[in-house]
């Protein structure tokens, strides 16, 4: 479906993209992979810790059609004034994209792409093309960046997604941990072990601890000394 | 056998295990629950009940967690049990979720001691007024009572999840590996682990490739294999060197050309590796496909077996939903010739690796009555299409059978349908061929 050697005319924008006998270009289905990897990637803010290998894989393939952009000239700078209308444009694209892989039987697009959580995160996607955008607002659109200029500022906003599925307290904490690997452990060790004997209030307990509340107050005071140290440790003292 | 309960999230199962004579059979569920099948005893006394597993022990193995350090939950679902070879009465077993291995130890209690001089039947002391003689108590029988206590608990041994644990056949170490790597401990030592395998690079920006899967050699203890999320194999020998970053062996299949496409490198990072019975060859699988690797080829599987490569056209629905992510296992039967693994809508798929004939089941209460035969099923991508088939696009895609375990010995297998455990019996052919 996305056999390469397919390269068509960029500006080649199929018209009338709703309708359904219309097979989208290529660039077309290439940017809507690429917009839906982006919102996989961003959508990993949940309770439990994302699956590392399906975001490196994602990631990966964003990596993969980046690359494939700059070799075809279309990765580049979004002009400000696109890039408010280009988030709504590209959203509409990913449901035709996955609606034209069914459009045999002519199956409904999924509810998932219409769903509302999804138009939050989706202004979260000019997180690539803004960090372009503010090199130069009067690139063409054939104006070759530099490759190695454009994998940087674009691993920028990979980083920045990686560090937050990290952990949720990206840079500061993870660096303080990235070579102390056997303190966290020890820290890990005395936090698991207060939590080990609250089994039942686990759930209920979890509603009040918010990504930046240091642990709650332990009825266990030998605790406390630990817990001083970790909190030590989150103001970075 | 069916969940007793209304069907939740706690029940899927996620992980089913033989052990090593067949006689156990062990499921791990999302819930941290491990549920111990026994095979009970062919006895002519009970004719249909011939070598059919029932329910020997429940216990709660895993309980969820939160890590405070990083506002996350460390989840209980059980990812991995590992059978120990049954050294004395009592049988062993690890089991695993994200963070922490716990061995086990299951012991039976079919006896217990009756006539104390102090206590009455009760426990409570006796009024020694009463007592005139003197008794030794004896051994009576009573109904079975399987005990399960812990033994070990191995934590704090990785900052990633674990997918993968393997005893070794020195019968004294296991490996634990999660995404970026693997930890070698000894059985009786729980307050550290050796370091083996780290890909964890320098800058986590630079991160491409994770460990999916890893496995000792059934036979040398100083080998395992791990493979990756790029669809490589790496053969490491402990022996080489202390942290065997540096492989063996790296098997690795060139990509097809023709076939290139956005989704290439994720329907080749492999989900499962398993050594044959032999130890001679390796069985992976990856998304479309199961391959035979022999350890003396790196270049290429020598046997490759499509699944369901009608769901090649597919790959960007599937990788919309997530279900390009779905880690499948595989297995080998006791002889080494016949491999399984499972698929979607509850299918499951068998490749007899000598006739080269292949067969596709299902697993599902409609179509499995007790002792009635499986039914061979067939997807059609259009063209002819014949009575029962089922066309790929009303394949139900939520029924996944990610994990089937088979017999060491015999043809029983063990499939698991989301919250359903499946166990099919070749009564006709029990013996392996």
């Amino acid at each position: 479906m996305f056999a390469r050697g397919l390269k068509r005319k960029y500006g080649d924008q199929e018209e009338g993209v709703e309708g359904f006998s219309t097979v989208p270009s290529y660039s077309l289905q290439r940017q809507s992979l690429l917009d839906m990897s982006l919102v996989k990637l961003q959508l990993c803010h949940m309770l439990v810790e994302p699956n590392l290998c399906r975001s490196v894989l994602i990631a990966n393939t964003v990596r993969q059609i980046q690359e494939e952009m700059s070799r075809d000239g279309v990765w580049h700078g979004m002009a400000p004034q696109n890039a408010e209308r280009a988030p709504i444009d590209r959203l509409v694209s990913t449901e035709i994209l996955c609606r034209t892989a069914r459009a045999a039987d002519g199956e409904h697009p999924t509810p998932e792409l219409e769903d509302g959580s999804l138009q939050i995160s989706a202004s979260e996607l000019p997180i690539v093309s803004s960090a372009q955008g503010q090199r130069s607002p009067q690139s063409s659109l054939w104006e070759m960046d530099s490759p190695q200029e454009n994998r940087g500022s674009f691993h920028k906003s990979l980083d920045h997604i990686f560090e937050t599925l990290e952990n949720k307290n990206p840079s500061s904490v993870e660096d303080l941990f990235s070579d102390v690997d056997s303190s966290y452990y020890d820290l890990d060790t005395v936090l698991t072990g207060m939590m080990s004997g609250t089994k039942p209030s686990l759930c209920s307990g979890l509603d009040g601890f918010t990504a930046a509340t240091p642990p709650p107050s332990s009825t266990c005071k030998s605790d406390l000394t630990e817990l001083d140290h970790v909190v030590e440790i989150l103001v970075e003292t | 056998m069916p969940s007793h309960r209304m069907p939740s999230e706690a029940d899927v199962i996620s992980t089913v295990e033989f052990n090593h004579t067949g006689e156990l059979l062990a499921t791990g569920d999302k819930g941290g629950r491990v549920v111990i099948f026994q095979r009970e005893p062919e006895s002519k006394n009970t004719p249909h009940s011939q070598g059919e597993y029932d329910v020997y022990s429940t216990f709660q193995s895993h309980e969820p967690e939160f890590d405070y350090l990083k506002s996350l939950e460390i989840e209980e679902k059980i990812n991995k049990i590992k059978w120990l070879p049954q050294q004395n009465a009592a049988h062993s077993l690890l089991s695993t979720n994200d963070k922490t291995i716990k061995l086990w130890k299951i012991t039976e209690r079919d006896k217990r001691p009756e006539g104390y001089n102090l206590k009455d039947e009760e426990g409570k002391l006796k009024d020694l007024s009463t007592v005139t003689s003197l008794q030794v108590p004896v051994l009576k029988p009573m109904d079975l009572m399987v005990e399960v206590s812990p033994r070990r608990i191995f934590a704090n041994g990785h900052t990633y999840h674990i997918n993968s644990i393997s005893v070794n056949s020195d019968c004294e170490t296991y490996m634990s590996a999660d995404d970026l790597r693997i930890n070698l401990w000894h059985l009786a030592i729980t307050d550290r682990s050796f370091n083996i395998v780290d890909i964890k690079p320098a800058n986590m920006e630079d991160l491409t490739e994770v460990i999916t899967a890893s496995e000792f050699h059934p036979h040398h203890c100083n080998l395992f294999v791990y493979s990756s999320s790029k669809g490589s194999l790496r053969l490491c020998d402990m022996r080489a060197a202390a942290l065997c970053d540096k492989h063996s062996k790296l098997f690795e299949e060139p990509e097809d050309p023709s076939n290139r496409s956005f989704f290439s490198e994720i329907i080749s990072s492999v989900s499962d590796v398993k050594f044959s019975h032999s130890g001679r060859y390796m069985l992976t699988r990856d998304y479309l496909t199961v391959k035979v690797w022999d350890l003396n080829m790196e270049a290429r599987p020598i046997e490759t077996y499509q699944v369901h490569d009608y769901l090649r056209s597919k790959l960007c629905s599937l990788y919309e939903s997530d279900c390009i992510f779905d880690k499948f296992e595989c297995a080998w039967n006791g002889s080494d010739s016949v491999i399984m693994t499972g698929a979607y809508n509850n299918f499951f798929r068998m490749f007899d690796r000598n006739t080269k004939r292949d067969v596709t089941l299902e697993a599902s209460r409609e179509s499995s009555k007790p002792r009635a035969v499986l039914k061979p099923r067939r997807v059609c991508v259009g063209g002819k299409r014949r009575r029962d088939d089922i066309s790929v696009d009303s394949l139900d895609f939520t029924k996944k059978i990610l994990h089937t375990a088979w017999h060491p010995a015999e043809n029983i297998i063990a499939i698991a349908a989301t919250n359903n455990l499946y166990i099919f019996q070749d009564k006709v052919n029990s013996d392996m061929h």
